[in-house]
């Protein structure tokens, strides 16, 4: 079985690795990069643990096949923190108790970001929905959508400002 | 919305336990960094796979693993031959006794597959996609036999049996011959009969609930090391690595001293994660190739091979005189323990009509094996199951006698001196003022919408004390490391920071806490039972108290007076003898930086047994809307409000109330496990398998109520169980206001509830 070799780019950095044919980009970040920060809940795209961007779209990276990212722009948890300063999401998160287990939590960091990247001033609502493709066991959610209209109220203040 | 009812009595000067401080493991967690069961590597770690049964029973004729030998890559393969073949021997471990025997057949199928998805052999090799090759070529010749999954068939005579030699236990007198039914339970008070005879109003009605799983986002993951001497390393995420050291001993036949457990972070348990799967399986792959072990299961394992919760089917018939108050209660339980014994079927017993004070009552129960994976603990075991039967009647009492519910609650509610249905006297409980707390809230008040109703319901669960150890060391610095040794589930390692801060009068930052592995912390019992603020916070409280004793002991010395002359005060030596006016007070740094010179480090070990656990209430209030045109249920407004007795960090005590409502909804709307006519589940996958997301549910109000526990050096009650005890009948009781339809069949599917309807309108 032969294997792929992938040039991508992952938070900033140029990667490479081979990718058997069957391998998922999540199995790729998590065994060949050390990148463990996004989780594998189900491996078949319905816990949205294993959220990352691929050009700037959100996408279960179990769905994804490692090939797929050659010559694209991967973005993981990893990749949010910048600085050592962590982003105002994460920050939210810690403010509202918005994790218990905090598996989840990655994949709903990334997946807040991709909503407030194209949607900066959400409705619950809208996130809620946007949101419902990643599942918490522990939260029952309520956290988890405070924090992340804080962090919105928050980012657009400091747009403004 | 959340708020706080303190009680008077509960208000001391507390700094920092109360308040909400961000977390101690909080960057670790937001940033990808904080490292769960799948994430650990060791060099040279093999990729172990589990070859699972494809049959819901089925006796092991044979296994012939000589091809899967020979696939170049593939180190190990093992089977039940591999491990000792244990004798009946029960483990008292957690909330629930364990039988060893039977752990050790669960973990690797001996003779006979009792399930589909049960272990039957398993094989070690350098890659996944080996590994995977490697089960498709071993042979397995199976004997298929008749299963049974429903409890009911289970109990049926001429059933299936899943053991030979299984006769009903708690009987008058042993069975003549074997069954499906492992024990019965029974308990009674006054006489039923006659108080039915005299009741104004008897409702009864027969009750189902189905298997559902804890859900937990994380799949059970391990990597394990055999060394050629003997000891043995094991990784794992789980409820406690205590639990896994003592499991895989037994399982294995090894000292405990030989295996030494390191928790990883782990990915949620709600009781799911206190047994073991995969650890003594990779142990035993790790002895046969001599590499370390790495097993991760997939979901589809996760469902098949792991413990849900028993579905149910009861009974549950009520009497009351006019002015409502219950007069007999009769409640039968009948419930799936999977293929082996050991349902929560007595706790739910137990729990049954602890919320009401009642002279005449009968409860049975019956805990029946099944063709279905075993049951594991599911958070509050058993009593969210008996209580939307038992909460569901008494709406129904409600609805026919005209009463609130809430003030039918209060006419049955139990006080403090109330013997207990289950057998204690009641101490130090807040139940009715938490009835009060939802009777007095907004929403209770407030009105409802076309299409909407409301529903009410109670809940009642033990909490648990038991044994743990913690340390406190204090560096040179000042600053203090708390070790213990129960993963952090939820948010604990912030609550054990701050009492051991509290203790200590240091800002919570200056406390750092630790989760040990066991060779690096004394023995603790899982994290498990709501016990871990209240038994282990105990034990941190109290090891933080032995340091004070310590620096005011030193302090004295410095001052030359007596200990008693020296009080602990916001992190400093205060120096009270009235002959030595000019002491100025000494900060823990100070004495921390002498201690090379004043007896030397500065560190304290508590293990202790907690007693006193006080048990918690819940009374949860739920608004739904139903859709006339599907049958789909939305719940559009909830408040859960529970005397937790006093809240460490109310944020993350808020949280456990919101996660066992989600959890609860989830139970009554969607969630069960559906099983094909081979008895094979049908829905193994989150998409089949649907647990609430966030679009499903509105924002979850809550209410602590705060009525002390005068055991725990801040109050505190466990918590962490109660909240997913009323939430299936608080949901029924909604449906059925919101269509005039009693719903006593679990889960409230869309067609369920739209046949209901039509079955009203027709």
């Amino acid at each position: 079985m032969s294997k792929a070799h992938v040039t991508t780019t992952v938070n900033g950095d140029p990667v490479e690795f081979l990718a058997t044919p069957g391998m998922t980009l999540l199995d790729a970040l998590r065994d060949e990069l050390n990148l463990t920060g996004a989780k594998e809940g189900c491996g078949s795209g319905d816990c949205g643990a294993c959220s990352v961007t691929v050009d700037g779209r959100l996408v279960c990276s179990c769905l994804v096949l490692a090939p797929e990212v050659e010559g694209r722009r991967v973005t993981t948890i990893e990749g949010m923190a910048q600085g050592g300063q962590l982003h105002m999401l994460q920050q939210k998160f810690l403010e509202h108790a918005a994790l218990q287990c905090g598996f989840c939590t990655p994949g709903f960091l990334v997946a807040a970001k991709a909503l407030l990247d194209v949607n900066p001033d959400p409705t619950e609502t809208e996130t809620r929905y946007w949101l419902a493709g990643n599942l918490c066991r522990c939260t029952g959610y309520d956290k988890i959508i405070r924090a992340v209209m804080d962090a919105a109220a928050e980012l657009r203040q400091e747009k403004i400002a | 919305m959340s708020e706080t009812l303190e009680k008077p009595a509960a208000a001391a000067v507390l700094n920092v336990v109360g308040t909400r401080p961000i977390r101690p493991d909080g960057a670790d967690k937001v940033t990808g960094r904080a490292t769960y069961g799948a994430d650990f590597n060791m060099p040279g770690q093999l990729v172990g796979k589990i070859l699972r049964s494809p049959h819901a029973h089925a006796r092991i004729v044979s296994i012939d693993a000589g091809k899967a030998r020979g696939l170049p890559g593939v180190k190990a393969v093992v089977t039940a031959a591999d491990f000792p073949d244990l004798a009946s021997e029960m483990h008292e471990g957690g909330e629930q006794a364990s039988n060893l025997r039977d752990l050790s057949l669960n973990v690797m199928a001996r003779g006979k597959a009792l399930y589909d998805g049960h272990a039957v052999a398993a094989v070690a090799a350098v890659s996944t996609e080996v590994a995977d090759a490697a089960l498709a070529l071993i042979k397995v010749t199976y004997e298929v036999l008749p299963h049974v999954t429903e409890v009911e068939d289970a109990m049926a005579s001429g059933a299936p049996l899943l053991h030979a030699h299984l006769f009903t236990e708690g009987l008058p007198a042993k069975p003549a011959s074997a069954s499906n039914i492992a024990r019965r339970h029974y308990n009674e008070r006054g006489d039923i009969a006659q108080a039915f005879a005299a009741a104004d109003v008897v409702v009864e009605q027969r009750y189902t609930t189905q298997a559902v799983h804890q859900g937990y986002i994380e799949p059970h993951a391990c990597v394990a090391a055999w060394a050629e001497d003997g000891r043995c390393e094991v990784w794992s995420s789980s409820q406690g690595q205590f639990m896994v050291r003592t499991y895989c001993a037994k399982v294995l036949g090894r000292e405990i001293s030989d295996i030494r457990v390191t928790p990883a972070e782990i990915g949620g348990g709600f009781g799911g994660k206190t047994t073991v799967y995969l650890e003594p399986v990779a142990l035993a792959l790790s002895r046969a190739s001599g590499h370390p072990v790495k097993m991760v299961m997939s979901r589809d394992e996760v469902f098949r091979a792991t413990g849900p919760t028993s579905g149910s089917v009861m009974h549950v018939k009520l009497g009351a005189t006019a002015d409502g108050t219950i007069t007999a209660a009769k409640v039968e339980l009948k419930f799936q323990a999977g293929a082996f014994p050991g349902s929560p079927v007595g706790a739910a017993c137990m729990t049954a009509l602890a919320c009401y004070d009642l002279a005449n009552f009968t409860i049975t129960g019956w805990d029946v094996v099944t063709n279905t994976p075993k049951v594991a603990a599911y958070r509050a075991p058993g009593a969210p199951i008996v209580a939307f039967a038992v909460e569901s009647a008494v709406d129904e009492l409600a609805v026919k006698l005209g009463m609130d519910p809430i003030a039918i609650r209060e006419k049955n509610a139990v006080h403090n001196g109330t013997k207990a249905a289950y057998g204690p006297t009641f101490q130090n409980i807040g139940y009715v003022e938490t009835l009060a707390a939802i009777r007095d809230s907004d929403h209770y008040k407030a009105p409802l919408g076309r299409n909407q109703g409301r529903g009410l319901a109670v809940g009642f669960w033990f909490n648990i004390g038991g044994e743990s150890t913690a340390a406190v060391h204090i560096g040179e610095d000042g600053s203090a490391v708390v070790v213990t040794g129960n993963p952090d589930i939820g948010g604990s390692r912030a609550s054990m920071a701050m009492m051991a801060a509290e203790t200590l009068g240091l800002p919570v930052e200056r406390v750092r806490p630790m989760i040990a592995d066991t060779a690096s912390i004394g023995y603790s019992m899982l994290t498990g039972g709501s016990r871990t603020t209240f038994a282990t916070g105990m034990a941190v409280v109290q090891a933080a108290e032995q340091v004070v004793a310590e620096l005011r002991k030193r302090a004295a010395k410095l001052w030359e007076t007596t200990v008693e002359q020296v009080e602990w005060k916001g992190g400093q030596a205060r120096c009270l003898d009235p002959a030595k006016p000019d002491k100025k007070p000494l900060t823990l740094e100070a004495l921390a930086a002498q201690s090379g010179r004043m007896g030397g480090p500065i560190s304290a070990q508590v293990s202790l047994n907690a007693q006193g656990a006080g048990p918690g209430f819940g009374v949860h209030l739920c608004d739904v809307e139903v859709d006339p045109d599907t049958g789909r249920v939305d719940v559009v407004r909830y408040t859960a409000a529970q005397d937790v007795g006093k809240a460490i960090h109310p944020a993350y005590v808020e949280g456990q109330v919101q996660g066992g409502v989600a959890q609860g909804v989830g139970w009554a709307l969607n969630e069960a496990y559906i099983f094909d006519r081979d008895g094979k589940m049908e829905n193994a996958g989150f998409l089949d398998y649907r647990m609430p997301v966030a679009s499903d549910l509105p924002m979850l109000d809550t209410i602590l109520v705060e009525v002390p526990n005068p055991r725990h050096p801040f109050g505190a009650k466990g918590v962490g169980e109660v909240p997913i005890v009323p939430p299936l009948a608080a949901v029924a009781n909604a449906v059925r206001a919101a269509i005039g339809v009693r719903m006593p069949d679990l889960p409230l599917s869309p067609p369920v509830v739209l046949a209901a309807m039509d079955r009203r309108q027709g």
